[in-house]
C-alpha cells in the first residue's frame, strides 16, 4: 500500500501545470526527434540537456527538468516508428524491427493500420512496464546483478536463434548474413585486447567500427529505395492512402488483434531494457523474432504482419523504461540514453545509485506518476498527427525518392559528424540492393551488427573466467537453461530441413 | 637527471605562465562551431561522466559560444580516441578527456604512431584515486585478510577492471608480483560495468575509482580495503593506504582534457581559460571532493612535464610486467 499512497502522490505531482506542460512539450519535441532518420533519443535528449538547467532554475526542482526529459525520451519511442513505416527509414536504431512489417503495411495501402498500431503497441509498452516498474523496481535490481558475462551471452545467443527463422525458409542463407554481419561488427579497436582489427586499406575511419545506424540506414534506406526504383521502374508507385477520422478509428477498433505481438513486446522488452547490457534496440529486434516464432502464422511477418509492428513497438518502449531502472537503482545506464539522463541528474544535485529509492523519494515517485502520464500524453499526440504522416505517403515516389535519399545523407552525417560514415552508408546500401536481388535476408545481418558488439566479449569474458571451458554456459543456473533453449531452437530449423531432405530427395535437389 | 628535470618544468611553468597571462588579455580565439569532445572510453565509467559533468558545467555556466558534443571513443583502450585525434581534420574544435591509457596505450602500440608530446596540454583536471574494493559477502574486511583469501583461491580469483594493459591491470599486476598471489584478471568495457559486477558477485573484487563506486559503497554492497595512494582520503577515513601497510607504491589516473595535435596558440590558450573556469566551477569543485578526486589544476609546460614523467613511469611498468619490450 505504500507504494500505491506514493504512487498517487507523485501523480499528483507529476499533474501539476507545470510538470504537465514540460511533459507535453517533451513528448511533441521527442516525437519529432524520433521521426527523424539519424536522430534518436539520444539526440534529443543530449540536445535539450542545457535547456533543463533554466528548468531547474526556474522550478527549484529536479523532478521537472527529468520529467521533461524522460517525456523525450518515451516520445522518441513513438516517433522512430513513424518514418520506419512511411518512409521505410529507420527513424531510430530502436525502430529497425518496425520497418519489417511496417513498411509492408504501408506500401499495401494500409498506414493508417500500421501507424494506429504502432502508437497503441507503444502506449501498452510504455505502461505495462511502468507498472512492472512501480511494482519491482527494487527486486528487478538484483535481477539485474545477477546476469554476469555468461547469462548475458547466453541471452545473446537466444536473440540468434529467434532470428534464424527470421529470414524466411532459407536457413544457410540466414546463417550465412547473421556471420556477415558478426564480421562486420568485429571492424574496428577490439575491447579486451585493444588491437585494431580489418582496418580495411587503413582507412582510419574503420578503427571506429561500422557503426549500426550506418548499417540501418544503408539498409533500409538507400538499398531499399534502389529496389524499389528497379522494381517498379514503370509503374506508379504512389501510394494511395485516405486520410479521414473514421478509418483511423477503424484502425484503433482493430488493434486487438495486434494483442498478442504487444504482449510479447512489452514483457520482453522491458526485461531486456533492464540488463546494463543491452538497452531497447535489441529488445526490440528480440521481440520481434520472438513473436514471429511463437506465431501460428509466421509466414505472415514480413509482409505486412500487424503483430510484426506491435511486437517492436510495445518492445522498445518498455525497454526505455526498463533501462530507467538500473540508471535509477544502480546508477548504471542501460542505454546510450539513459547515460545522458545519467549526467543530467548528477548536474541537478542527485545521487543516482542504490540508495536513490530510500534516500530521495521526493524525486523519484513523480518522475514514475510523470512515465504514466507520459505515455498518455504520447499516445493522444501521436494518434493526432496520424493524418499529418499519412499526407507524406501520398507524395509520388519521383518526390519521395530524392527525400530519402537527402534523408538518409542528412541523417547519417548527424548521427556522427563524419563524412567517411556517410559514403561507408551509401556503399552498404548498394550492397544491400544487390544481397536483396541475391535473395539474401538482411534483416539478420542488421541485427547480428547489434548483438555482435555486446555478445563478443561477454563470451571472451566468460571464456577467461572458467578458463576456456565452454560448459561454463550450460552449468550455471541462470545461463544454462537459456542456452540449453537457445540450442533447441537453433537446432530445430535444421533437424527439420534435414528431415524434410531424407523424406524428399526430388525436392531437394530441385530446390 | 631529477634536477635538470625539475629546473625545466619551472622554466616552462614560467614560460607558460607568462605566456597564458598575455594570451588571456585578448581571446584570439572563439570556436565557430560545435567542438568535439571526445572522450577516450566508454559510456558510464570514471571518465564518462567526467566528461559529461564538464560539458554540462560549460552550458549550464554559459562558458563558450558554441556547445561541446561528447562523443565516446573507448575501443582499444583509447587507441579509437588517440587515433581519431591524430587524424583530426580540425585541431581547433576536437579536444579529449584522457585516462592514463594516454600514456599506455601509444607505448604498447607503436603501430599507432601516436606522440602525446603533440597533442596540446589544456589542462588537468583532476588526478582520480584508486582504491581495492571487494563484495561485503566476501568474507573480507581487511587487506591482510583479502591476500589470505585471494592467494587460497589462487587462479579462481577474479579481479575485474577495465580493459587489457589499463590502469586497473596495472595496480592488479603489482598485487600479483609483489604479494605472490595469481588473480585472474577480466578486462570490461567501463568502470561503471566492472562496479555492477563486483556488487552482483560475478567478480570477487575491484580497483575502481570512488567515484565508480560509491553508490554501492554508500549502499552497503562493497567494502573498501586499501587505498593506493600516498595519504589516507578524506572521503574513507579509516581505510589505510598500501604505504602505511608497508609497500612504496602508489597509483593515479590523470584527467586531464587536451587538444588535438597541431592545435593553434590561440585556440590552446582559448580552451586552457575555458577549463580553467570550468575548474574553478563550484560544481566541479564539489564533484571533486564528492568522489575523492585529488590534484590541482594544470596546464601548458607543466602538463606537458607531467605528462614526461607519466609516460617514463609507465613505461618502467609495462617493461616490468612484460606488456611491452
Amino acid at each position: 500500500m505504500d507504494i500505491l499512497a506514493a504512487l498517487i502522490d507523485g501523480i499528483v505531482i507529476a499533474m501539476q501545470p507545470t510538470n504537465l506542460g514540460l511533459a507535453i512539450l517533451g513528448v511533441v519535441v521527442g516525437l519529432f526527434v524520433g521521426a527523424m532518420p539519424g536522430l534518436g533519443s539520444v539526440n534529443g535528449v543530449a540536445i535539450l540537456l542545457p535547456f533543463t538547467f533554466v528548468i531547474q532554475e526556474v522550478t527549484g526542482t529536479a523532478t521537472s527538468p527529468m520529467i521533461f526529459l524522460a517525456a523525450i525520451y518515451y516520445g522518441a519511442m513513438y516517433g522512430g516508428a513513424i518514418s520506419s513505416i512511411t518512409l521505410g527509414i529507420p527513424g531510430a536504431s530502436t525502430a529497425v524491427a518496425t520497418t519489417f512489417d511496417g513498411r509492408p503495411l504501408a506500401l499495401d495501402g494500409r498506414a493508417d493500420r500500421a501507424l494506429v498500431t504502432a502508437a497503441l503497441a507503444s502506449f501498452a509498452g510504455g505502461t505495462i512496464s511502468t507498472i512492472l516498474f512501480t511494482a519491482f523496481a527494487p527486486p528487478l535490481a538484483s535481477v539485474a546483478l545477477d546476469f554476469g558475462d555468461p547469462e548475458i551471452f547466453a541471452l545473446m545467443l537466444l536473440a540468434f536463434a529467434t532470428f534464424v527463422g527470421l529470414g524466411g525458409d532459407d536457413i544457410p542463407k540466414t546463417l550465412f548474413s547473421i556471420c556477415f554481419g558478426l564480421v562486420l561488427a568485429t571492424v574496428g579497436f577490439d575491447i579486451i585486447s585493444g588491437e585494431p582489427r580489418l582496418i580495411f586499406f587503413d582507412i582510419t575511419g574503420f578503427s571506429n567500427g561500422i557503426r549500426f545506424l550506418v548499417l540501418a540506414i544503408g539498409v533500409y534506406g538507400i538499398g531499399e529505395m534502389i529496389w524499389t526504383i528497379n522494381s517498379s521502374r514503370y509503374k506508379n508507385t504512389m501510394t494511395d492512402v485516405k486520410i479521414n477520422a473514421g478509418r483511423v478509428i477503424a484502425s484503433i477498433r482493430k488493434f486487438s488483434d495486434a494483442w498478442r505481438g504487444t504482449a510479447i513486446g512489452s514483457l520482453l522488452g522491458f526485461f531486456v531494457g533492464i540488463l546494463p547490457a543491452a538497452g531497447a534496440t535489441p529488445g526490440s529486434l528480440m521481440a520481434y523474432g520472438v513473436a514471429k516464432m511463437t506465431s501460428r502464422t509466421p509466414e505472415k511477418y514480413g509482409k505486412g504482419s500487424v503483430d510484426g509492428v506491435a511486437a517492436p513497438e510495445a518492445a522498445n518502449n518498455s525497454a526505455s523504461t526498463g533501462s530507467m531502472l538500473p540508471m535509477m537503482t544502480l546508477g548504471i545506464p542501460g542505454s546510450p540514453t539513459t547515460a545522458v539522463l545519467l549526467a543530467g541528474m548528477v548536474i541537478w544535485g542527485l545521487q543516482p545509485g542504490p540508495l536513490m529509492f530510500t534516500d530521495q523519494p521526493e524525486f523519484v515517485w513523480p518522475l514514475i506518476g510523470s512515465f504514466y502520464i507520459s505515455n498518455v500524453i504520447a499516445v493522444l499526440v501521436n494518434l493526432a498527427f496520424i493524418p499529418l504522416f499519412l499526407w507524406m505517403l501520398r507524395m509520388p515516389f519521383t518526390i519521395l525518392a530524392p527525400l530519402i535519399f537527402v534523408l538518409s545523407l542528412v541523417g547519417t552525417y548527424a548521427a556522427y559528424q563524419n563524412l567517411f560514415d556517410v559514403w561507408l552508408m551509401v556503399l552498404v546500401g548498394v550492397g544491400a540492393f544487390f544481397l536483396r536481388i541475391l535473395d539474401y535476408p538482411v534483416a539478420p545481418a542488421v541485427l547480428a551488427i547489434v548483438l555482435g558488439p555486446i555478445a563478443e566479449p561477454k563470451l571472451r569474458q566468460s571464456l577467461l573466467l572458467s578458463d576456456g571451458d565452454f560448459s561454463i554456459f550450460i552449468t550455471r543456473p541462470i545461463a544454462g537453461p537459456i542456452t540449453i533453449i537457445a540450442i533447441i531452437l537453433i537446432l530445430l530449423p535444421l533437424i527439420k530441413l534435414i528431415r524434410d531432405r531424407l523424406r524428399q530427395p526430388k525436392s531437394s535437389e530441385s530446390a | 637527471m631529477t634536477i635538470s628535470m625539475s629546473k625545466m618544468t619551472k622554466v616552462a611553468a614560467l614560460a607558460a605562465f607568462a605566456w597564458t597571462a598575455a594570451a588571456g588579455a585578448a581571446l584570439a580565439f572563439e570556436p565557430t562551431k560545435p567542438i568535439e569532445f571526445v572522450i577516450m572510453a566508454g559510456k558510464g565509467g570514471g571518465a564518462d561522466k567526467m566528461a559529461r559533468l564538464m560539458q554540462s558545467i560549460v552550458e549550464k555556466e554559459d562558458l563558450a559560444p558554441r556547445p561541446l558534443v561528447p562523443a565516446n571513443k573507448g575501443g582499444g583502450s583509447g587507441a579509437e580516441a588517440l587515433v581519431h585525434l591524430k587524424g583530426a581534420t580540425d585541431p581547433d574544435h576536437t579536444i579529449m578527456v584522457t585516462l592514463n591509457s594516454f600514456f599506455t596505450t601509444p607505448l604498447r602500440q607503436p603501430g599507432l604512431e601516436v606522440d602525446i608530446m603533440t597533442f596540446a596540454p589544456v589542462g588537468r583536471m583532476a588526478e582520480d584515486t584508486f582504491l581495492l574494493w571487494v563484495h561485503k559477502d566476501e568474507g573480507v574486511t581487511t587487506f591482510d585478510e583479502f591476500l589470505a583469501k585471494a592467494k587460497a583461491e589462487g587462479n579462481s580469483w577474479v579481479m575485474g577492471g577495465t580493459g587489457k594493459n589499463s590502469e586497473d591491470n596495472i595496480i592488479t599486476d603489482f598485487l600479483n608480483e609483489n604479494y605472490d598471489l595469481t588473480i585472474k584478471y577480466i578486462p570490461y568495457k567501463g568502470g561503471g560495468e566492472v562496479a555492477k559486477q563486483l556488487a552482483g558477485r560475478q567478480i570477487h573484487s575491484s580497483v575502481n575509482n570512488p567515484s565508480e563506486a560509491l553508490g554501492f559503497y554508500e549502499s552497503g554492497d562493497v567494502i573498501p580495503l586499501v587505498a593506493f595512494t600516498n595519504e589516507r582520503l578524506p572521503l574513507f577515513p579509516d581505510v589505510p593506504t598500501l604505504k602505511e601497510l608497508g609497500a612504496d607504491f602508489s597509483y593515479f589516473m590523470q584527467r586531464a582534457v587536451v587538444g588535438a595535435p597541431g592545435m593553434s596558440d590561440d585556440a590552446l590558450a582559448y580552451y586552457t581559460d575555458l577549463f580553467s573556469k570550468v575548474y574553478e566551477s563550484a560544481d566541479w569543485q564539489e564533484y571533486k571532493s564528492g568522489r575523492s578526486l585529488m590534484g590541482d589544476f594544470m596546464s601548458g609546460g607543466d602538463l606537458k612535464a607531467y605528462w614526461d614523467t607519466q609516460r617514463s613511469r609507465h613505461k618502467e611498468i609495462l617493461t616490468a610486467s612484460g606488456a611491452i619490450k
